[in-house]
């Protein structure tokens, strides 16, 4: 029996898996490596760096992305924001679960690396600046998405500095990053096209993070 | 979980899964208070209403200032000094604010069941402060919340021994508190003068007893509930003197308890009734970290019941 991309089981007989690999399994890890030292590459050695992630997906690759940076000798402060509290469209969604946001340092003249994992109408990265802001005046943040679906998606003025791949979607597919970390069976960015997205899952006026979250 | 309550009335009526996560949001709201800029956009544009009915410092300042770290409009209404003494009904007094436009109603009154009444007669969500004798949720939410985070508890309360001690009777503290320990697993003991401990608590599992010096040596977790000096003329008990060193916690007392035991008081104290200051103010006291939390745990009742009253108006 196979099974979804959320790992719901598939009755057999029903026809293929209604969604297909933008990035499969086997080039994840040269997508997300190549984003990585793109980024660390322009970290300029003499500002205080800091990384961010969105959770939840995007504090996965920012957690990553850390690592990285660490192996590359670099030091950074490192925090995760969640987006629950900040969002616009409380009235699209009524399970009110919070995960909180952890930011244990000092974001005053940081340079901030603001992580997530797919860029679409760009409200989550609205409400995460907002979440950044609120702590204080970083000197600059920088967006670092691994998936940019194009500004033909975008809501808001609002752009990625380091893009791990663009890529073109209608705006009623559904994008997903999935990683290991989150249970997914392998790393990889699935798409479910127009029609084939779950019942009740609109995406319209929802942030990209997903119905997952 | 998915929270779907639109009020808070007590924890009766609520799961030891909807308990869990209520606090597990508070922990999340907790941080919020460490940040340089102390709010959040969560019920912004929402109007919260604190109708009190009785006077009340701590719950309604701390109901207040978690609306406002929630970036809420805040509406203070105080019964005493108001339409209540012309006559007025406690429906029409809601419904006259709620007309105003008001998403949230807080409410404390002296009859039992008064927000219960509320929440069938408003649109609001409504959260109880205090209903007579019967229920003040946040204020067990937050002591459980106290326990849970001072002994480092993950889950829920199994094992854990919790002494309510004083006047049980006339407390809806002591109400709420037993309804949540017991859904966290705790073992409840009640303890006090046969008259200011009701009968029939045993058949709620609770335990009776008469004697603090006797529970002394097995309860983690003392909850000492403040004794209404009003009602010394009322016969329940002979004076507050003879209260106090038979139902007080002193130094003493505090050589007999497990060397880890909790202090709790839901305030305000009557200092040298309840507690003399040397336990008030020692090590094992968390009085003021209850404080610190209820104003966590009340942001996220109102976060919860606000986001579920949005949801379903639109």
């Amino acid at each position: 029996m196979s099974t979804t991309p959320d790992g719901e089981p598939q009755a057999p007989g029903e026809s293929a898996p209604a969604f297909h690999h933008l990035v499969p399994p086997e080039a994840f890890s040269g997508v997300r490596r190549e984003w990585s030292r793109e980024i660390i590459a322009t970290m300029d050695p003499d500002s205080d760096w800091a990384i961010i992630g969105v959770k939840r997906r995007g504090a996965v690759l920012s957690e990553r992305l850390r690592k990285d940076v660490e192996a590359a000798g670099k030091t950074v402060e490192y925090g995760e924001v969640d987006i629950a509290l900040y969002r616009d469209d409380f009235h699209l969604d009524a399970s009110p679960q919070v995960h909180g946001t952890e930011i244990d340092f000092s974001v005053e003249d940081k340079s901030i690396l603001l992580v997530d994992d797919v860029l679409s109408t760009g409200r989550t990265v609205r409400a995460a600046l907002n979440v950044i802001l609120d702590f204080g005046r970083p000197k600059k943040i920088f967006l670092a998405v691994l998936v940019d679906r194009g500004a033909d998606h975008r809501e808001l003025p609002i752009a990625a500095n380091f893009v791990g791949a663009a890529l073109r979607t209608e705006s009623d597919d559904r994008v997903q990053v999935r990683l290991v970390e989150m249970g997914d069976p392998a790393d990889s960015v699935d798409l479910q096209p127009h029609g084939l997205a779950r019942k009740g899952l609109s995406r319209n006026g929802r942030p990209e993070s997903g119905p997952a979250e | 979980m998915v929270w779907t309550r639109k009020h808070l009335l007590g924890l009766e009526d609520l799961s030891r899964e909807e308990i869990l996560f209520l606090l597990d949001t508070a922990e999340k709201f907790k941080e919020v208070s460490t940040r340089s800029i102390k709010k959040v956009p969560a019920l912004r544009g929402r109007v919260v209403v604190n109708l009190f009915f009785e006077p009340s410092t701590r719950t309604r300042m701390s109901f207040e200032l978690a609306a406002h770290r929630l970036s809420a409009d805040v509406l203070n209404f105080s019964g005493s000094a108001s339409s209540t003494v012309k006559g007025e009904t406690l429906n029409d007094t809601a419904k006259n604010i709620e007309a105003m436009g008001i998403d949230i109603v807080v409410v404390r009154h002296n009859c039992a069941g008064a927000a219960y009444q509320l929440s069938n007669v408003l649109d609001s969500c409504v959260l109880n402060a205090g209903d007579g004798a019967h229920e003040h949720p946040t204020q067990a939410l937050l002591d459980m919340y106290t326990i849970r985070e001072t002994l480092g508890l993950k889950t829920g309360f199994e094992g854990l021994k919790v002494a309510l001690v004083g006047d049980v009777s006339h407390s809806r503290v002591a109400r709420s508190n037993i309804w949540g320990l017991q859904k966290l697993g705790a073992e409840v003991y009640a303890v006090g003068p046969s008259t200011l401990v009701p009968r029939g608590l045993a058949r709620l599992g609770v335990k009776v007893s008469h004697s603090l010096d006797d529970v002394l040596p097995e309860i983690d977790v003392f909850n000492m509930l403040r004794i209404q000096k009003e009602r010394q003329d009322t016969g329940l008990f002979p004076t507050i003197r003879e209260y106090a060193k038979i139902f007080g916690l002193n130094g003493e007392r505090m050589k007999r308890t497990k060397p880890e035991a909790l202090v709790l008081h839901p305030g305000p104290i009557n200092r040298g009734v309840e507690l003399t200051p040397e336990v008030a103010d020692g090590p094992r006291s968390v009085i003021l970290e209850q404080v610190s939390n209820g104003l966590a745990v009340r942001m996220a009742g109102l976060y919860l019941v606000g986001r579920v009253g949005e949801a379903g108006s639109k």
